[in-house]
């Protein structure tokens, strides 16, 4: 019995670990081949140099074009889906009926399990055809798939930020109706302030599933790394020139190889910051309510 | 002091949850600054009763509710009453400290800030005094800007009624406000109530019958639904016309 237990609490001990030592081997390989990266390249070339075309015969290794796409479609999506995510989780939280929430809420969190090649294919194919009406823009844009990234990304704020705000203790919400309050004043005077983290918290986590999407960007905004801040040009991403990369075929250990890492490790280096923050700012949540 | 003002009249009140009759026929007058005690078994029907002077189950599915209940001259269930306005003339004070996370100055101006009330000195004013009213100003006048969630259970329940006295309404319902505090908190509580009736109509739902005895001019006892009895307080614990009212203040049951 005893041996039985303690094969079974090593067996528990190694699936732990495993995960843990996949993380780390993948910081490590990132760093290694992001070390020899910078062998060739000067890291201020890497953060001032305005191109980044790794795949020409002038090669150029300026991440600024690869990250002012992701910060472009990232903007585009958080500001699509915060106002709406936001909207849908006051809605439910405050006014909509109990049964009406229970049924609401799963059919919402379906929005994040289309797919993303579907996504892109629909930015690709409905959004920019129908923007195209309206506005002069390219076939392949950060509006479009920014656009429908923000749908995409609407449950996580919806989601995560209803859920804060439900557990908003009942007496607080009594409290404010007692004084007088509205519901509309309930909610933007007592429930959102006292649910603050947990939303934030929500958009953090939005924000790294948008800055960490690849296949939306990859089919709808193109594959040209543009120092540009306009929704209408072609750009593309860290993801998207990760994914064109690697489809491709680059020599092993060639320049083009080793700076998918570089950009990689900045991507890595991106959303592992915000997760630690959302993190942080849990941590102080939870203290708040025990 | 018979010729005092009616502040509250219930007529024929029923209230249902769904099917469920929680309030059966109920007629009450309660007068103006006078301490009144619900008291009765759990269940009874006193908790709801009294939120239904300030609305406060507008919102639970499947209330309803038929009578009338008329506060300050006003049919506090027709529909032009507007429900927010009646909550700033009749204040509520809960079970359980409800402070806002908030410092302890705004939980005061709260209900003034609601209002849209902007000038600055006015509201200082009120907090100020609302506070010296429920006795908490020597104690937190030096830290008005902390949180009110780092005061005592005993300060923040001060604080919840300094917050409904800042507003200045005509009747104040407190449902069982010193249940989750300690004696000597509780002692403090049930001082400021006299003091408050000068000023203001206080309707209590409590448990501890020694309390409805100590604080209350009047006592309403309710069982399963029906107000069974309701006479000044004296005549209650002393001597009851009715036999179930005896058995409970007596401790025979509930």
């Amino acid at each position: 019995m005893k041996v039985k237990e303690m094969i079974i609490e090593k067996l528990l001990f190694l699936c732990a670990s495993i995960s843990v030592l996949i993380t780390v081997g993948i910081i490590l390989v990132l760093l290694l081949d992001t070390f020899e990266f910078f062998q060739e390249v000067s890291f201020v070339d890497f953060i001032t140099d305005k191109k980044w075309t790794p795949m020409f015969k002038d090669k150029h290794f300026g991440i600024g074009s690869l990250l002012a796409g992701t910060f472009l479609t990232t903007v585009i999506a958080v500001g699509v889906a915060i106002p709406i995510g936001l909207s849908i989780a006051i809605y439910l939280n405050e006014f909509a009926p109990k049964g009406f929430r229970k049924r609401i809420k799963p059919a919402l969190e379906l929005l994040a399990a289309v797919p993303t090649i579907v996504y892109g294919f629909f930015a690709l194919t409905v959004v920019t055809p129908f923007l195209k009406q309206f506005i002069d823009i390219d076939s392949f844009n950060a509006l479009s798939a920014g656009l429908v990234m923000g749908i995409m990304i609407i449950p996580y704020i919806s989601s995560i930020s209803e859920d804060a705000l439900y557990a908003v203790p009942k007496s607080l919400r009594e409290a404010a109706y007692g004084m007088g309050t509205t519901r509309l004043q309930t909610a933007f005077k007592v429930t959102i302030p006292a649910a603050s983290s947990g939303i934030i918290v929500s958009i953090i986590l939005a924000i790294s599933r948008a800055i960490g999407e690849t296949m939306i960007v990859a089919i709808a905004a193109g594959q040209k790394p543009t120092l540009t801040l306009d929704p209408t040009e072609t750009i593309a991403t860290i993801t998207s020139f990760i994914v064109q990369v690697t489809t491709g075929d680059v020599e092993h250990g060639s320049i083009e190889y080793k700076s998918l890492f570089a950009a990689g490790i900045t991507l890595f280096l991106f959303t592992f910051m915000l997760n630690n923050i959302s993190y942080f700012i849990k941590k102080k949540y939870q203290e708040k309510y025990d | 002091m018979s010729e005092k003002k009616i502040m509250l009249e219930a007529r024929n009140v029923d209230v249902f949850y769904g099917e469920f009759q929680a309030i059966k026929n109920i007629d009450m007058k309660i007068k103006e600054n006078s301490v009144t005690a619900f008291i009765g078994p759990s269940g009874c029907g006193k908790s709801t009763f009294l939120r239904v002077l300030n609305r406060m189950n507008d919102y639970v599915e499947g209330f309803a509710l038929r009578g009338e209940i008329e506060i300050n001259g006003e049919k506090i269930y027709r529909k032009s009453v507007k429900v927010e306005e009646l909550r700033k003339e009749v204040g509520m004070v809960f079970q359980k400290p409800n402070p806002f996370p908030k410092s302890i100055y705004d939980n005061v101006a709260f209900g003034l800030k609601i209002q849209g009330i902007t000038d600055k000195a006015f509201i200082e004013e009120r907090v100020i005094n609302s506070l010296k009213q429920v006795a908490l100003w020597d104690e937190v006048k030096d830290q008005l800007k902390k949180s009110a969630l780092a005061l005592s259970g005993g300060q923040q329940q001060r604080l919840c009624i300094a917050r409904t006295l800042a507003v200045e309404p005509s009747v104040i319902l407190m449902d069982e406000p010193t249940s989750a505090l300690d004696p000597i908190s509780t002692s403090k509580i049930e001082e400021l109530l006299h003091e408050l009736k000068k000023k203001y109509t206080i309707v209590i739902v409590t448990h501890n019958m020694q309390q409805a005895a100590r604080v209350s001019d009047d006592t309403a006892f309710f069982y399963m639904g029906e107000l069974i009895e309701f006479d000044k307080t004296d005549k209650i614990f002393t001597n009851p016309s009715m036999e179930k009212t005896e058995n409970y203040i007596t401790g025979r049951f509930g």
